[in-house]
C-alpha cells in the first residue's frame, strides 16, 4: 500500500490503523510539529481519502485473483489436497500466506476492513452534512450570475414580481428561496441520500455476512434410498459450524429419501449429458411433527425450521450379501461408491466386513452402471445411468484396523491377505471366496444422494442490504443535483430584466440543455401573460433547442 | 430410474438460426467496412446538437427553424464551455452503414429467436449462446448511440471485438441447440444470465468507447504539440464527447451488473445451498465490479479523471472477458459450462 501525500516515504504504510496507536514511536520519519494526535489526524484522512480508497479497491481486486486461480478450502477441500500431494514443495509457502483460504485469510481481511473503515470515516461525515444540507435554504443567490457555467438574459413587460412568480411555477420540484430581487432553487438532494444509502448498505452486508458466518454452519451427507436422516452432530459425514453454532442444539427434523430418479439424454451428441434429479423427501419438522413430503430437485431446496436442505449429487451404491465360511449371513446392505467421473459413472468404493465370526473381510470394488466392451476388451461403463450394472470386486482377509478411525471408502490392507479377484458379477451373481472363506452377493443396488444442509441467517439481511446497495447506486447514478438563479430587475426603460443561471453540481452535459429549457419555458410563459388578453394564441410551451450562443471558453 | 430421450430439437428452426448467423456476420462486416471507409475518409464536420453534446450552441439556425416562435424571445445565452463543436467524421457512408448494421442487428434477433424456438428453451445456456447474445447488446448499445448521442463514429470501433468473438463464438464455441443441464433448470436463467449479458454488452460499448477515447486524448495531445495527426484517429470526434458516452454507458451497466450478481447469489442460494461460495466466476464477476466501482470512484477523484479513469475502465472490460472465457476453460467451478 503507498500513499503519496507526504514528503517523507517511509511513511507510505501509515494507512493502516496500527498506525494510530503506534504513531508516538516513530521518532524518526515524523514531519516536524507533528505530534501524536497530529499524527492521527493524518493517518485519518489519508485513510479516508478516495485516492486511499481507490488502492484499496484495486488491492480488493488484485488479492482476489488467487482465490480464483488457486484452489480454495472454502470451495473444495479435496481439490486442495490434491493441489498439496501434487505441489508438495510450493504447498506450504502458498499455506504459509494463506493463499488456499485468501478469502478468510487476514491479509485480505485487512483490506477489506481497511476499505470499510476508509468508506465508514468517508462517509458518515457526509451523511451528518448532507442531512444538515437538506434542511438548509438554499444558497444566497450570488451577486454576478453571469458567471455561472450556464447564465442566459432576456427581458420582457412582465413586472418582476410576475416574472418571479412564474420564475416558481417553471422550477418544479426544485426547492426554492426567495433572496430581495431574486429566486435561490435547488434540486437533486436524493444524489447524495442515495451515495449514502449505497455505502451504508455495504457496510450492512459486511456485517450480515459476518454474523452469518459467526452463527451458522453448513454439513455434508450421503442418504441411500430408504434411509434416514436425523439432524444431529454425529449424523453428518461433515460439518462446518461458526464460532459461536451451537452444535448440541441443532433444530431437530428428519428426513427420509423415499425414492430418487436420475434421467440422462439417451441420444444424439450430447448423450449421458444428465437431464434431471428428483428426489421424493419424506420429512419431520421435530419427532412430533407431522410427516411432510417435498420434492428436492437442484434448483428446489427444503427449508425446514429455517434450514435449507439442498440436492448436490448422486451416485450409486451396490448391494452386497456376504456369507460366512459357515454360510450364514453376515452382511446385507447398500454400500455407497463415489464416482470417478460424471460421464459415464464409473464408481469406486469398498466394502467392510468385520463380524464374519472368524477372519474379517474387505474388497475393494468398482461399479460400472452402463457395463461394455470396448474393441481392446477391457470393461467399462458408457453412459451415467444404470443400464448394463457391473461389479468387480478384489477381497481381502485378516485384520480390517477398524479400531483406528479411517475412511470408509478405504481399505487398510496392510494387515491383510489377498483373496483375488472375483469375475464380472452381474445382479444375482456370486463369488465363491478362495479357501471357502464365503462368499459375496451382487444383489442389487440402491441410488444415493448427497445432500448439505445450511444455516445462514445472514441470507434475508444480506439480500436487503444488496437490494438497498442497488436502489441507493441508481439514485446517485441519475440524480443530477442543480441550481438555479432567477433574478428580475426593472431596467431603465420600463422593462424588466431576467437573469437565469444555472450551476451542475456534476459534470452531466445535459445539465445546460436543461436549464435553457427552464428559460425558454420562462420566457414563453411571460409572453403568453403579456398577450393575456389576446385569446390568438395558445402557444406551446414545448422549448426549442438552444439557440445560437456566444461560446466563451475558460 | 428413468431415461428419457433427447428433448426434441426443431430441425428446420436449428438450420435456419445456423444460418442466420453466418449471414448476419456478412452484414456485420459489410457495415464495418463502410464504417471504416467514414471513420478514415469523411469530412469533419459538426455533429447535430445532443443530449451528450458539450451544449451548445445549436447546430446551425435551429432557433429559429423551430417555427414555434421562439425566435423571437431573443433570449442572450452565454455558456461556459472548455470544448469546442462535437465533431466527427461524417459521410453518406456512414447513414449505409448504419442501415446494414440494423438489418444485422434485426438478424441477430431473429437467430436468437430461432435458436430458443429450435431448443425450445431460452436461447441463453452456453457459452455460444451467451456471446451471440452479448454481442448483439453491443450492436443494440453502437444503434442506441447512433440514434440518441450522434455516436455513429463508434461504428467501426464496436463492430470489430462484435466480429471478433462472433467468429469465435461460431468457430470454436458452436455446439448444436439440445436441451440444459439439470443446474440451469431454473426461471432464474432469463433474470441472472439476461442482466449479466446486457450488462456485459454495455460495458463492451463503454470500453470501446474507451479505448477510442485514448487514441482521441492521445492524438488531441499531439495536435497541442503541433504535430499533425493522420488518419482515423485525427478525425475522431473529441476525448470528452468520446469520454461521456463511455461513462453513460457504465452508469447504465453498473447496476445492471451489481442486479445481476444479486440475482445470481439468490440463484445460487437455491441450486448449491449458498449465496456466496467464492467459485472461480463469483471470484472474477467481483472483481469487475470492484473495478468498475474504482472507475466511478475515480472519475470523482482529482488527478485521476481522464486517460487514467479511462484504463480502469478499460481493464474492466478486460475482466469481463477473462471471466467470460479464462474462468469457463481454466478453472473448475460449478460455472464451468463450457
Amino acid at each position: 500500500m503507498s500513499t503519496t501525500t507526504t514528503t517523507d516515504d517511509d511513511t507510505g504504510s501509515g494507512a493502516g490503523p496500527g498506525d494510530g496507536t503506534g504513531a508516538g514511536d516513530r521518532e524518526g520519519g515524523q514531519p516536524r510539529g507533528l505530534g501524536p494526535l497530529g499524527w492521527l489526524r493524518w493517518a485519518w484522512r489519508v485513510l479516508t481519502s478516495m485516492r486511499t480508497a481507490l488502492i484499496l479497491l484495486f488491492l480488493l481486486a488484485v488479492g482476489a485473483i488467487p482465490g480464483s486461480i488457486l484452489p480454495q478450502n472454502v470451495v473444495s477441500v479435496d481439490e486442495v489436497n490434491t493441489y498439496v500431494r501434487e505441489n508438495p514443495e510450493l504447498a506450504p509457502w502458498l499455506d504459509r500466506f494463506y493463499l488456499f483460504d485468501v478469502f478468510s485469510s487476514p491479509w485480505y481481511a485487512a483490506i477489506y476492513l481497511l476499505l470499510f473503515v476508509s468508506l465508514a470515516g468517508c462517509v458518515f461525515p457526509r451523511a451528518v452534512v448532507h442531512a444538515r444540507a437538506v434542511r438548509a435554504r438554499p444558497v444566497h443567490t450570488p451577486r454576478n450570475l453571469g458567471r455561472m457555467p450556464y447564465a442566459a438574459t432576456f427581458t420582457t413587460g412582465a413586472d418582476p414580481e410576475t416574472v418571479l412568480g412564474q420564475a416558481r411555477k417553471v422550477l418544479k420540484g426544485y426547492r426554492i428561496e426567495r433572496y430581495g430581487d431574486s429566486l435561490s432553487s435547488e434540486t437533486g438532494y436524493l444524489r447524495e441520500a442515495g451515495n449514502v444509502l449505497f455505502h451504508l448498505a455495504l457496510l450492512g452486508l459486511l456485517l450480515a455476512l459476518a454474523a452469518g458466518s459467526f452463527f451458522g454452519y453448513r454439513g455434508n451427507m450421503l442418504l441411500v434410498e430408504g434411509d434416514g436422516f436425523a439432524n444431529t452432530l454425529p449424523s453428518y459425514d461433515a460439518i462446518y459450524p461458526g464460532h459461536w453454532t451451537d452444535t448440541d442444539a441443532l433444530e431437530p427434523f428428519t428426513l427420509h429419501l423415499d425414492d430418487f430418479e436420475a434421467s440422462f439424454i439417451e441420444d444424439g451428441n450430447l448423450r449421458g449429458q444428465a437431464e434431471s434429479y428428483v428426489a421424493e423427501l419424506i420429512y419431520k419438522e421435530s419427532p412430533e411433527a407431522e410427516e411432510a413430503r417435498h420434492t428436492l430437485e437442484v434448483n428446489h431446496p427444503l427449508t425446514v425450521d429455517g434450514v435449507q436442505v439442498y440436492l448436490l449429487g448422486h451416485g450409486y451404491a451396490p448391494e452386497f450379501e456376504v456369507r460366512n465360511a459357515d454360510g450364514e449371513v453376515v452382511f446385507d446392505q447398500a454400500v455407497p461408491f463415489l464416482f470417478r467421473e460424471t460421464a459415464t459413472f464409473t464408481s469406486d468404493g469398498v466394502v467392510k466386513v468385520p463380524d464374519t465370526g472368524g477372519e474379517e473381510l474387505g474388497f475393494v470394488g468398482v461399479f460400472l452402471p452402463s457395463a461394455a466392451e470396448t474393441p481392446e476388451g477391457d470393461l467399462v461403463s458408457d453412459f451415467p445411468g444404470a443400464e448394463n450394472p457391473r461389479v468387480t470386486l478384489e477381497g481381502y482377509r485378516g485384520d480390517l484396523g477398524m479400531l483406528d478411525p479411517q475412511s470408509v471408502y478405504q481399505l487398510q490392507t496392510s494387515g491383510m491377505e489377498e483373496l483375488g479377484s472375483s469375475p464380472v458379477l452381474g445382479i444375482g451373481d456370486s463369488w465363491d471366496l478362495p479357501d471357502g472363506a464365503g462368499s459375496i452377493t451382487f444383489t442389487g443396488y440402491s441410488e444415493y444422494i448427497s445432500l448439505q444442509t445450511n444455516r445462514d441467517g445472514a441470507r434475508v439481511p444480506a439480500l436487503a442490504a444488496a437490494s438497498l446497495a442497488v436502489l441507493g447506486l441508481v439514485t446517485t447514478l441519475f440524480v443530477r443535483p442543480r441550481r438555479v438563479w432567477v433574478r428580475a430587475t426593472r431596467g431603465a426603460d420600463g422593462r424588466t430584466r431576467v437573469e437565469l443561471s444555472g450551476l451542475g453540481k456534476t459534470e452531466a452535459a445535459g445539465n445546460n440543455a436543461e436549464f435553457h429549457e427552464l428559460t425558454t419555458e420562462l420566457a414563453g410563459r411571460l409572453r403568453n401573460d403579456e398577450s393575456d388578453d389576446n385569446p390568438r394564441n395558445p402557444r406551446s410551451s414545448t422549448p426549442s433547442d438552444p439557440p445560437e450562443s456566444t461560446t466563451t471558453r475558460e | 430410474m428413468t431415461y428419457t430421450l433427447a428433448g426434441t430439437v426443431d430441425e428446420t428452426m436449428a438450420s435456419t438460426s445456423d444460418m442466420l448467423i453466418i449471414a448476419m456476420i456478412v452484414t456485420y462486416a459489410a457495415a464495418l467496412f463502410l464504417f471504416a471507409i467514414e471513420a478514415a475518409y469523411g469530412k469533419r464536420t459538426n455533429l447535430r446538437a445532443g443530449k451528450l453534446m458539450p451544449v451548445t450552441v445549436g447546430s446551425g439556425k435551429d432557433a429559429g427553424a423551430a417555427g414555434s416562435g421562439d425566435d423571437d424571445l431573443d433570449i442572450d445565452v452565454n455558456v461556459r464551455t472548455t470544448e469546442g463543436e462535437a465533431q466527427a467524421s461524417q459521410s453518406n457512408l456512414g447513414r449505409v452503414a448504419l442501415g446494414v448494421t440494423t438489418l444485422g442487428f434485426v438478424m441477430g434477433v431473429a437467430q436468437i429467436v430461432t435458436r430458443g424456438l429450435a431448443a425450445g428453451r431460452w436461447p441463453w445456456g452456453n457459452m455460444f449462446e451467451f456471446i451471440v447474445a452479448l454481442c448483439l447488446v453491443a450492436v443494440g448499445g453502437l444503434l442506441y448511440a447512433s440514434f440518441r448521442y450522434q455516436a455513429r463514429f463508434l461504428g467501426a470501433f464496436v463492430l470489430v471485438p462484435v466480429l471478433l468473438l462472433l467468429g469465435i463464438g461460431v468457430k470454436w464455441l458452436y455446439v448444436d441447440p439440445g436441451p440444459l443441464i439439470p443446474a440451469l433448470h431454473s426461471y432464474w436463467v432469463p433474470i441472472h444470465v439476461t442482466a449479466t449479458i446486457i450488462a456485459g454488452g454495455a460495458f463492451m460499448v463503454s470500453g470501446v468507447a474507451g479505448v477510442t477515447y485514448l487514441v482521441s486524448h492521445r492524438a488531441e495531445a499531439r495536435r497541442a504539440l503541433g504535430q499533425k495527426v493522420a488518419g482515423i484517429a485525427g478525425r475522431l470526434p473529441s476525448p470528452e464527447l468520446l469520454d461521456r458516452i463511455s461513462h453513460r454507458f457504465i452508469l447504465f451497466a453498473f447496476p445492471l451488473w451489481t442486479f445481476g450478481i444479486i440475482a445470481g447469489s439468490i440463484w445460487a442460494d437455491e441450486a448449491w445451498g449458498r449465496f456466496w461460495g467464492w467459485d472461480p466466476k463469483e471470484v472474477w464477476s467481483f472483481i469487475s465490479w470492484v473495478i468498475y466501482a474504482a472507475y466511478l470512484h475515480a472519475r470523482a477523484t482529482g488527478g485521476w479523471r481522464g486517460p487514467k479513469a479511462t484504463w480502469i475502465n478499460v481493464l474492466g472490460f478486460l475482466t469481463i472477458l477473462f471471466n467470460f472465457f479464462a474462468v469457463n476453460y481454466m478453472f473448475s467451478g460449478l460455472h464451468s459450462y463450457a
